[in-house]
């Protein structure tokens, strides 16, 4: 049972300088209380691709084709709106890269929720919002007295958890976290990691979609991997099937890109994936990663690779792979 | 010994009107050896960077004292030898974009590196040494010179940063995590460039991070801080065999790996 489907979604940033093609062509599922991660490099694509699954366009980014469904919902064919009052928050959430920063400086955590409830609930009173507050903080763990706080006394993991909590207060079905835990130190990052699977757990949200640039994070939480590169998917699969077999070249560069103290990363070595993910501007004719691809031939530099099912339910778009 | 720290304590007082005082690093020895290299760990707060500084004479001890080739360096009365320290004794920071004055071509940070030689070479021997040093951290000098830091990406500039390294051919290097700004896939080069870079030269590094799997990839000894302490010392292979310190173990805990999955999840 699929609860987010995207077919052919493009989205354009139309720039003076031309189109930038941030999203180009994805094609992908996210099942029901399923945690699916999306890693690539910064400049890929996945904070747009983010946007866009939840209709967030706004110029300079555009939709140009595409059928993006949540749920019961057509997205693509709502109006900004219907898509603001009747999805956004109570279907989707969203927690921005910059969710540290999403908490006004000058209100306290209660006044914040406040706000986020009577836009969406108009009919409730002060004391209801605060009680509904309350229990759900309460049942998350989180400290009460962070309601009363304003955001500059709380620690970055605190403001991170507590910019969750708020958006997953009326029961989202989708949660869509961007970098989470980037500037959080491990301990915290943890922390923060826990509360998502918890969400899921308690049935407070189904599915998560979870962008990072660290896929060892990634091996903790997620169960499906997709990987994005210069706007397109080139792998997709479950996350053990990704980190023991994967097929293309990028995603391998990603994985042996890790260091984690285990003995493993050691005796593999570290290896990197030379130059820069391309401007898409105007990216490379053909496979998009053949500038930096080891194996890259000279059908690589006319010949667009496509998704293709490799094993089962393992997909990769790769000139090479049969 | 090259180089080692004594009972090395620093106390911040904060506060106007309530004073109150913050040891941010306490009772702190260590040593290291020449070619030595070492990872300070701990989380945000323990003290590492302020260790940093003081190593780098850039803020005074409240008390303890910091051998280098057997000289106190804070008892360094002149100029001449205090210069002599900066030259052996380089630091390379977190912020890829700080070191670089955007109103200025980044070349500027390559040639101000001279300011620190006894004698100045000539100035066509000053671009060989540049531009040989770029090819040495693996950037093509006419890609770099004459550009200004913003049309530079993350990894570039760290790179930029190692080149001065090769220029300087210090004894040690202090690295105030100098890859956790870049990404991932960008990080294993310049960790790799680095390495190979202090290898050539036999410097001694003092790697300060709170990144565990960058301290076990590169270091011999870990050192791990908390609360402005070094609360464990060992084998960066003992630290993740047998680590002894509940504040170790929980570290170790907490990092994502990549070969095996939490279970407390």
């Amino acid at each position: 049972m699929s609860l987010v489907s995207a077919e052919n979604v493009k989205a354009y940033y139309y720039t003076s300088a031309g189109s930038v093609k941030a999203v180009d062509g994805i094609n992908m599922n996210v099942n029901r209380g399923e945690i699916l991660g999306v890693v690539g490099e910064s400049g890929c694509g996945k904070s747009t691709l983010a946007s866009t699954l939840m209709m967030n366009v706004r110029p300079p980014l555009r939709l140009v084709e595409g059928k993006i469904s949540v749920d019961k919902y057509e997205l693509t064919s709502m109006k900004r709106k219907e898509i603001r009052s009747k999805i956004w928050g109570t279907l989707i959430s969203l927690v921005p890269q910059s969710a540290l920063n999403a908490l006004i400086p000058i209100k306290k955590t209660r006044d914040i929720i406040k706000d986020v409830l009577k836009h969406h609930l108009k009919n409730l009173n002060n004391e209801e919002i605060n009680n509904l507050a309350k229990k759900r903080f309460k049942e998350l763990d989180l400290p009460i007295e962070v309601l009363n706080m304003y955001p500059h006394e709380l620690s970055g993991g605190m403001k991170q958890r507590a910019v969750i909590a708020t958006s997953t207060l009326l029961n989202p079905k989708l949660l869509i976290v961007d970098e989470p835990t980037s500037a959080l130190d491990v301990s915290t990052q943890k922390i923060v990691l826990k509360m998502i699977v918890d969400l899921r757990i308690r049935g407070i949200i189904e599915s998560v979609v979870f962008i990072t640039h660290d896929i060892a994070i990634l091996r903790q939480i997620s169960d499906k991997i997709t990987v994005m590169y210069a706007g397109k998917i080139v792998e997709s699969s479950t996350a053990n099937e990704i980190l023991e077999n994967p097929v293309h070249p990028y995603s391998k560069g990603l994985i042996n890109a890790v260091i984690t103290p285990e003995r493993e990363v050691k005796r593999r070595g570290l290896s990197y994936i030379s130059g820069q993910p391309p401007d898409l501007l105007s990216p490379p004719i053909g496979c998009r990663f053949y500038p930096r691809c080891e194996l890259a031939k000279d059908l690589c530099q006319k010949q667009e690779p496509h998704l293709t099912e490799v094993r089962r339910n393992h997909f990769v778009a790769c000139n090479f792979v049969k | 010994m090259m180089f080692s720290l004594h009972n090395l304590t620093k106390v911040f007082t904060v506060g106007f009107f309530r004073r109150r005082a913050v040891k941010a690093v306490n009772n702190v020895s260590f040593e290291l050896d020449k070619g030595e290299i070492i990872s300070l760990v701990g989380e945000s707060g323990s003290g590492k960077t302020t260790t940093a500084l003081m190593i780098l004479r850039l803020i005074r001890p409240t008390s303890g004292e910091i051998f280098f080739e057997d000289k106190n360096i804070f008892k360094l009365k002149t100029g001449e030898e205090r210069k002599k320290y900066w030259r052996q004794v380089h630091g390379i920071f977190q912020d890829p974009y700080a070191p670089f004055n955007p109103m200025y071509r980044v070349d500027r940070v390559l040639y101000q590196v001279f300011n620190l030689y006894d004698k100045q070479p000539s100035k066509k021997e000053k671009d060989q040494i540049v531009k040989e040093s770029l090819s040495a951290v693996g950037l093509t000098p006419k890609d770099i010179l004459g550009k200004y830091s913003h049309q530079l990406s993350g990894g570039q500039r760290q790179r930029i940063m190692v080149a001065r390294c090769y220029i300087l051919k210090p004894k040690l290097i202090l690295a105030d995590e100098p890859v956790s700004m870049i990404d991932a896939s960008t990080r294993a080069g310049v960790i790799k460039l680095f390495m190979k870079l202090c290898n050539d030269l036999k410097t001694s590094v003092m790697f300060i991070t709170h990144d565990l799997g960058l301290a076990y990839y590169t270091s011999n000894r870990i050192l791990i801080m908390r609360r402005g302490e070094i609360v464990e010392e060992a084998s960066a292979e003992s630290i993740l065999e047998h680590p002894q310190h509940p504040y170790t173990k929980r570290l170790l805990n907490d990092v994502p790996l990549l070969y095996s999955k939490w279970k407390d999840l």
